[in-house]
C-alpha cells in the first residue's frame, strides 16, 4: 500500500462493498487480507498499515463528502455516504448537463444534443 | 478628449450588439475556426476597453487634457483631499461606473475561476475512487457507464481524458483514436482557457447579446479546431462516424432529474437520468460540426485571414490608443 490515494480508494472499494458500516479496526484487517492475497504473503503487507493511517484516510473521505460515521457508538463505525453507482450517475450528470454555470469545468466530445438531431444522426449512421 | 469619450462609447454599444450578431451569423468562421477565434477575442477585449474607457475619459474631462493627466489630478485628488468641485455629478457618476466596472470584471473572473477549479478538483477526487486506468496511455481513464461518454477535464499536469465503458464498447479502434486526439488537442491548445475567460465575461455582464453570442461561438468553434486535429491523423469518415456513434447514444428525451437512491447500476433508462436538454442556449454544434465535415467548404483565403487578423489587431489597437497616445504626446 503506498499512497493515501491508492489506500482512499482501497478504503471506499470495501464500503461499497460491504453492507453495513465498519469500524476503523475492521477495515484495516480487511485490506490487510486483501493485500495479503494480492502479494501471496501471509500478513507481511498488513503489518506496516496502521490503524492511524485508515484513520487520516477515513477522516479524508470524510471532509470530501464521502464518507460518513455514526456517532453514537464507540470505536467510531464508517459508512459510504451513497453508492458507487449514484457517484458515477453524479460524475456523468455533471459530464453531461448543460447548466451554463459548467461549461467551462470539461470539454466534452459531444454536447448536448436534442432528441431530433439525434434521430438525424442515426439516419445518417443508417446509411453508411 | 470630449469626442474621445463619444467614439469609445459608440464603438463600446456596436461591439456590445451589431457585430457579434453579425459574426454570428456568418458562415466564413467554420472556414478559419482559429482566425475566427483571435476575431471573438479581439471583440470582448476592445468591447471591454472602450466601455470602461468611454466613461473614464468622460468623468475625467474637466480636469486633464488627456487620460493620463486626468488620471493624475484625480489621483491628487484623493490622496490630498483636494476639493472636487470641478467635477459635476455626471463626472463623479462615470468615473465610479468605471471603478465599478472594471472591479466587477475582474473580480468575476477570479469568481468563476474559483468556482470552475472547485467542481474540477471534485471531479478529479470522485475520478480517483471511481475511474480505472486504461490501456490508451497515462492521462485517460475509463468509467464504468453504459453511455457513450467521452470529456476531458482540463489541469495542467493533472488533465484527464475520460471514456465510459459505452464508448469503448460502442466505436471501432480508430474512431477510439479520433476521439482520443480530438480531446487531447483539447488539452493542449488549451481550449480551457477561451472557455474560462469567455464564462467569465458572460457571467460578468449576461444582459448583453455579445457575451452569450460570444460563448456560443467559442464553445463551437474550439470543437472544430479539435476536429481540425483529429483529421490529420484520421479519416473524415471515422471523424463522423465517431461523432454520430456518441451524438446518438447521448441524447436525452427531455429533462428529468435523478433522483437519489432510484439509480441501479445498469438501469436501462440510464440516459434518462441525467438532466440536460440544453434549452434555448444549446448551440448547435453537433449538427453544424457534422455539416461542416459532411460538405466541407475550402479554408479562408490567405488574403481573408489576413483580413480579419488585421481587424482584429484594428479593433484592440484604436481604443488603447485613443485612451493613452495623447496622454503620451501632450
Amino acid at each position: 500500500m503506498a499512497s493515501l490515494g491508492e489506500l482512499e480508494r482501497a478504503v471506499m472499494d470495501l464500503l461499497w462493498a460491504g453492507q453495513e458500516a465498519a469500524t476503523a479496526n475492521k477495515l484495516r484487517d480487511l485490506l490487510a487480507q486483501d493485500s495479503a492475497a494480492a502479494n501471496g504473503i501471509a500478513g507481511h503487507q498488513g503489518k506496516d498499515l496502521a490503524v492511524t493511517t485508515v484513520l487520516t484516510v477515513l477522516s479524508r473521505l470524510e471532509k470530501k463528502g464521502l464518507v460518513e460515521r455514526e456517532r453514537g457508538t464507540r470505536p467510531h463505525r464508517y459508512q459510504a455516504v451513497s453508492s458507487r453507482a449514484d457517484h458515477t450517475a453524479d460524475l456523468m450528470h455533471e459530464a453531461l448537463g448543460s447548466a451554463p454555470d459548467r461549461e467551462a469545468v470539461l470539454a466534452r466530445f459531444i454536447g448536448s444534443v436534442s432528441e431530433s438531431e439525434a434521430a438525424t444522426l442515426r439516419k445518417l449512421l443508417g446509411k453508411n | 478628449m470630449f469626442w474621445t469619450s463619444y467614439f469609445l462609447a459608440v464603438l463600446a454599444l456596436v461591439l456590445a450588439w451589431p457585430v457579434p450578431v453579425l459574426l454570428s451569423r456568418a458562415e466564413w468562421p467554420a472556414r478559419a475556426p482559429f482566425m475566427a477565434m483571435v476575431l471573438w477575442q479581439a471583440i470582448a477585449l476592445a468591447g471591454g476597453l472602450s466601455m470602461i474607457g468611454a466613461m473614464l475619459v468622460y468623468g475625467l474631462e474637466p480636469i486633464g487634457d488627456n487620460l493620463i493627466a486626468g488620471l493624475r489630478s484625480l489621483t491628487g485628488m484623493v490622496l490630498h483631499n483636494e476639493p472636487t468641485t470641478a467635477l459635476g455629478f455626471w463626472h463623479l457618476f462615470a468615473l465610479s461606473a468605471a471603478a465599478l466596472l472594471s472591479a466587477h470584471l475582474v473580480f468575476t473572473l477570479l469568481l468563476t475561476y474559483v468556482k470552475i477549479e472547485r467542481q474540477r478538483r471534485r471531479h478529479r477526487e470522485l475520478l480517483a475512487l471511481l475511474a480505472s486506468p486504461s490501456d490508451d496511455g497515462p492521462g485517460t481513464v475509463v468509467i464504468n457507464h453504459d453511455s457513450p461518454v467521452a470529456y476531458c477535464l482540463p489541469g495542467g499536469a493533472r488533465s484527464v481524458t475520460v471514456l465510459s465503458d459505452g464508448l469503448m464498447a460502442a466505436l471501432e479502434p480508430a474512431e477510439l483514436r479520433a476521439v482520443l486526439i480530438h480531446e487531447n488537442a483539447h488539452l493542449s491548445q488549451r481550449h480551457d482557457l477561451l472557455l474560462w475567460a469567455f464564462a467569465a465575461w458572460r457571467q460578468a455582464l449576461p444582459w448583453f447579446p455579445t457575451t452569450r453570442l460570444a460563448q456560443v461561438a467559442v464553445n463551437s468553434l474550439i470543437e472544430m479546431l479539435a476536429d481540425d486535429v483529429a483529421l490529420r491523423t484520421e479519416s473524415k469518415g471515422t471523424l463522423i462516424k465517431a461523432i454520430a456513434i456518441v451524438a446518438s447514444g447521448s441524447a436525452r428525451p427531455a429533462e428529468r432529474v435523478s433522483l437519489p437512491g432510484t439509480s441501479a447500476p445498469d438501469s436501462s433508462s440510464e440516459g434518462g437520468t441525467l438532466s440536460g436538454t440544453g434549452g434555448a442556449d444549446s448551440p448547435r454544434t453537433t449538427a453544424s460540426r457534422v455539416s461542416r465535415l459532411l460538405s466541407p467548404k475550402p479554408p479562408l483565403s490567405a488574403a481573408l485571414r489576413a483580413l480579419v487578423l488585421a481587424a482584429s489587431a484594428m479593433l484592440l489597437a484604436v481604443p488603447t490608443g485613443l485612451l493613452i497616445v495623447p496622454g503620451l504626446l501632450g
